[in-house]
Parts: C-alpha cells; structure tokens; sequence
C-alpha cells in the first residue's frame, strides 16, 4: 500500500528559478492493483517515485509505503520496496550473482536465508547459466533478469518501477512486463511510470495522468474513457494534458 | 552505527576494486616498481656516468708555455689528462666539447716566479659541465702544487719555518650520527614521497566510488537500497583509505629495499662508492613505522577530501579534472619541506602536509621531536575528522548526487 499525501518536490535552478517538479501530489495503490503515472518527459513521474523510493525527499507532503513514512523512516521504507528504473544500473566488475547476495546482505538477510533466496530466484528466472558472469559480460536481457534478481531478493511487498522498458528491445521489455504482471499476482503493490500508452493498457488497474508536476486526472481505464469521451488512451492523454502542455510551452 | 553494514559495503567495494586494473595500477604496481626505479636506477645511473666522466681522459689545450718548459712538461707527465698543442678557435673547441678546459701560461712565466714577480695562470672551462670541470680541476691541482712547493723553496732560502704561513690550522669535524648526515639531505624526498604516494593511491578509488559509480548509473542503485547514506559513505570511505595506505606502506617497503640494494650496489664498484655516499640512507624499522604513522591521519584527510570533492562530479572525466589540481595542492607545501633551511616551527606545525613532510625529514634523520610530534599528529587528526565530516555531508545533499 502506497498514499502520497500533498507530495511536493521543489528546486532551486539558477537560470529558471524555482522549479516546482511535482506539485502537490496525492494518490493511493493497493496491493494486488498496478498504478500507472503516465506523463511526458520532465512531467514529474521520475521525481515522484524516487520520493517514494526514499532516494529524494520531499519539500512539502509526505507519502506512506508499507505504513512507513518516507520522511521519517526512510530506511523502512526502502527495506520494503524494490526499486527499478533503466537508470539503476549493475555492478560492472561483480558477478550476477554477487550483485543480487550483495543487495540481500544489505537488506539484512542473514547468510542461510540469503543463500536459499538466491538459489530459489536465479532457478524461476533462469539465470544459472551466467550466475558468476561479471555484469558488465552479460547481454540486456541478462542484465534486466538480474536487475529483476536485485529488487525481488528481499521479498519486498511494495514494488516501484520507473520507466522500465526505456530503451529496450521488445523481447527484454516483454521480460519486464510479464515480471511486473507476475508482482501484482503475488499481492505486492505496484507503482510504474511510463510514457508509453500500450504498457498503461495493458497492464494498469489505475492510471494518474501527469503534467508539470501535476496530478491532473485518475482513474481505471473504462473509467477514463468515460469521463473524457474518447476509446483511445492518446486521446484521452492529450486532451487531459493540452492546456497545461501549451502554457509550459510558452513560459 | 553498524559495522555490519559498513563491513558490507566495504567488502563489495573492495572485491570490485580488486578486479580494476587501475586501481591496481596506481595502488599497487606504481609504488612497487617507481622507488626501485628511481633510486636504484637513478643511483646506479649516477655512479656509472660520474664513474665514466672520470675515466674519460680529457683534452686540454696548452697555450703559450714555450719559455716555461719545466711547467709544460709537469702538465704533459699529469695522469689521466691529454694536453694538445695550442689551435686557433680554442674557445668554440671548448663549447663544442671537442676539448674539456684550455690553459694559458703567461709569456715568461718561469722566469718571472723565479724573480719573484706575480702572473696570472688562467683555465678556461665549460662550468657545470662535468667532464670539463674534472679536466680543470686537475690541471689546477697541479698548479697549486706547484705554487706550494716555490713557496716552500722561498721559505727555505730565507731560513724560514713553514709556519710563517700557516699559523695555525682550522678543521671541521662531524659529531651527528651517519643517519643525520644523509637524512638532511634525503629525509625530505622520502616524506615527500610517501605523502604523494598517499595522495595517489587514494585518487583513484576515490573517484571510482562517487563519480565513476554515478557515471555508471549504480547510485540510484544504491541509494534505493536499505542501507543508510553514513553506512554507505564510511564503508567507502575504508576503501579508499585502505588503498592510500596501501600505496604508502608499499612505497616504503620498497623505498626500504631499494636503498638497501642500492647500498649493496654502491658499496661492490670502487668508484661509486665516494659519489654515491651522500645518497645512502640508512633507514631502520623505527623510522620506518614512525613515518608510517604519520601517514595515517595524512591519508585519512586525502581519502576524505578527494572523496568529497570527486562527488561533486557527474563523471569521471569531471572528477579527474578537479582532483589534478589538487596534486599541485599537495606538492607545493611538500616540495616547500624539502627546501633546504625550512625547519619546523610551532606555526608550521599546524599547515597540513607541510607539517608531516617536515616531520618525515626530521623522524628519517633520527629525531624524535615529540612535543611537535603530537602536535602534527593531533591536528592532523583534526584536519581529517573534518573532512570526513564533511564528506559524510556531502553524501546526504540531493543537490550532490543527483546534480544535473
């Protein structure tokens, strides 16, 4: 379960000011349920996440993950989350599976346990093959399927994507895909940002659309298409997003 | 604050390291292989050409003379030395290194000494050339010999004893241990090595594990999991140190071996045992730990420091380009202890690394100051805690990590 409350995100930019990168942001995820953020580049989706993440804090608003505050318990929060972005890379000069022992390490698992989580992920994913490959040896996909290793070693009720298939071949995104369908059936909650409508179709139960750092409409899908009168997500997307995309243009 | 976590990070951290050819590099192979290289190949390289420069038989043109022959033949019979009859151009001969050093003998020479009238014998040489100097040098000698024994002639004629000019005789004798004697003069190369050692050692890892991880795109990573920003920056920051201290115990150590095979080198050839003898250093395990421990704090502020500010970089090649001027930071007051007549004083022993550098000449001399030696010591600790301190800071500024 994940509430953002008033989530606000400012900074200070010496060419533009005061740069408001999420605005006041409220939301709520269920476990079982996929939330989709859908907004342009520069929209605000990055910035949100990582504040649910704990990576940056908010400037006003707070959000709860796991019943934990991400302003007060920051640790807690992150012990229940796994976090996966294009931007959250592997170690290059440590071996698939050191990378995954070293973020179970992290997450406090002891030595038994460790070892019986890894053993357990590299044969549902399939990785036994390139277990002791350095990172930086390994193809995409072989990358993702260990990134995949990386945030699911601690079993984390809360799961954070943040454009997750930027940038990967249809195959490896597929990879991604099916993983975060397979989180929601386990009941973990799921939040993920894209800019790519097919993804939101297809995979979430709630979408926010958002602009400027503005949460500007949610809803489940059919609801969407409802209230805004349109069958296609885009239509449905610029319509939402036009007025403000126009005035940011001409700021 | 757990240990466990820090022993985490620093254990992974330390397991990359090992597997990076550049940071085995300069932590490593570079202060193995740079004193043996430069003693060892430098102080044999010496002996050798001071060896062959006096081997060299060296020409030396003899102008005028012809009414002097007892003199021209004295020169002629001088070992180790080739006199050539006088040629026009003798100068350019002289700057062109055909010949050493020419010498002139003023017309009527002889006879003047012998009716006690004074002449100037003139020798011109290539100054600051070697080879040129030696040639000079002897013919020199022999003209003061020869000066000496026409004194002492005229002393006996006139029934005189020697001691009319020699009232008296004035001698310096040494009284500092051997130690001292080289240390002054070499003490302040070794701290100056050892503290650029400790510098260089540190930089890579340093940049590695802020910027290069940025680069990489391994923060967010990081930063996502459980483990707390001070964890993370200390178990870094243990690599980091580890690989300064590493290179500044592997630079004396082999600092160590090298003067040693030196001294052996030195003490099998004949010729290089007199010019080389200001080069050896005599440095027992006393000194050597004592110069150890004054690194520790050095290497502390250069870990946290080039850590603090290689964070500030989005890549590595951006770190790089801050932290080269930082050498020239470290080399000046370094370079600034080695001058000769810079003793420490109460207020030098508070300016970093100028302190320490002067402290390893006077701890390689065998000095053991230890007023000022807790000074250093406490204020160097200082200095580091700071720039942990800050550091630590650092790693907690959105700004920092994720500037853009």
């Amino acid at each position: 379960m994940i509430e953002a409350r008033g989530l606000s995100k400012r900074f200070q930019d010496k060419k533009r000011g005061e740069i408001r990168a999420v605005d006041n942001v409220s939301f709520t995820c269920q476990p079982g349920k996929i939330y989709g953020l859908l907004g342009a580049n520069g929209a605000g989706k990055t910035t949100t996440l990582r504040m649910l993440a704990t990576i940056l804090e908010p400037t006003d608003g707070t959000a709860t993950v796991f019943g934990y505050d991400v302003v007060e318990q920051p640790e807690k929060v992150r012990a229940n989350v796994g976090f996966l972005s294009t931007a959250t890379a592997l170690y290059p000069r440590l071996t698939s599976q050191e990378m995954v022992e070293y973020f179970g390490r992290l997450n406090g698992l002891d030595e038994n346990t460790l070892k019986r989580r890894v053993d357990d992920i590299f044969n549902r994913l399939d990785m036994n093959e390139f277990r002791d490959r350095r990172c930086d040896k390994l193809s995409t996909g072989m990358k993702q399927k260990t990134s995949i290793a990386r945030t699911l070693v601690h079993d984390p009720p809360v799961m954070i994507f943040d454009e997750p298939t930027n940038g990967l071949d249809i195959m490896t995104a597929r990879t991604i895909t099916a993983f975060i369908r397979e989180c929601r059936d386990n009941g973990k909650t799921v939040i993920f940002s894209t800019h790519i409508m097919s993804e939101v179709e297809k995979l979430c139960d709630t979408i926010g659309i958002i602009q400027s750092g503005k949460l500007l409409t949610e809803g489940s899908l059919p609801q969407l298409r409802e209230k805004y009168a349109e069958r296609d997500l885009e239509e449905i997307f610029v319509k939402v997003v036009a007025p403000l995309y126009a005035a940011s243009e001409t700021h | 604050m757990s240990l466990r976590n820090i022993g985490i990070v620093y254990r992974k951290e330390l397991t990359e390291a090992l597997r990076d050819r550049r940071t085995l590099i300069s932590t490593i192979l570079v202060p193995l292989f740079l004193f043996p290289v430069l003693s060892v190949g430098f102080g044999a390289l010496a002996v050798t050409l001071v060896g062959k420069a006096k081997e060299e038989i060296p020409k030396v043109m003899l102008r005028g003379g012809e009414d002097s022959p007892a003199v021209v033949e004295g020169l002629k019979k001088l070992d180790k030395i080739e006199i050539v009859p006088a040629t026009p151009g003798w100068k350019d001969q002289i700057i062109n290194k055909e010949i050493r050093a020419a010498v002139e003998i003023p017309a009527g020479f002889q006879s003047d000494v012998a009716q006690e009238k004074s002449d100037t014998v003139k020798i011109y040489n290539y100054q600051g050339e070697l080879k040129s100097e030696f040639a000079s040098e002897k013919v020199e000698k022999y003209l003061k010999d020869y000066r000496d024994k026409v004194v002492k002639e005229r002393l006996a004629a006139k029934n005189l004893p020697e001691t009319v000019l020699r009232p008296f005789d004035v001698k310096q004798e040494n009284v500092a241990p051997p130690e001292k004697v080289s240390g002054a003069a070499f003490g302040g190369i070794i701290g100056y090595m050892v503290i650029l050692l400790c510098m260089s050692g540190a930089m890579y890892p340093a940049m590695d594990l802020t910027a290069g991880e940025k680069e990489r795109g391994t923060m967010e990573t990081i930063l996502s999991s459980p483990i707390s920003r001070m964890h993370l920056v200390l178990g870094k920051f243990f690599l980091v140190l580890t690989a300064a201290l590493g290179t500044a115990a592997l630079s004396v150590l082999s600092m160590g071996v090298s003067f040693s095979v030196l001294a052996h080198y030195t003490a099998q050839s004949a010729g290089g045992r007199a010019a080389a003898s200001g080069l050896l250093l005599k440095l027992g395990p006393k000194t050597v730990i004592s110069v150890f421990l004054m690194a520790l704090p050095v290497a502390v502020l250069f870990s946290a420091t080039l850590m603090t500010i290689a964070l500030f970089a989005k890549t590595y090649k951006e770190a790089q380009s801050y932290l080269t001027p930082m050498t020239f930071v470290v080399i000046i007051p370094a370079v600034a202890a080695m001058l000769p007549g810079v003793e420490l004083t109460p207020e030098l022993s508070l300016i970093p690394i100028l302190n320490v550098s002067l402290l390893c000449k006077e701890l390689v001399a065998g000095t053991y100051h230890w007023n000022f030696i807790a000074i250093i010591f406490t204020s160097t600790c200082v200095y580091a805690a700071a720039a942990l301190f800050l550091a630590i800071k650092m790693f907690q500024r959105e700004s920092v990590l994720f500037r853009s």
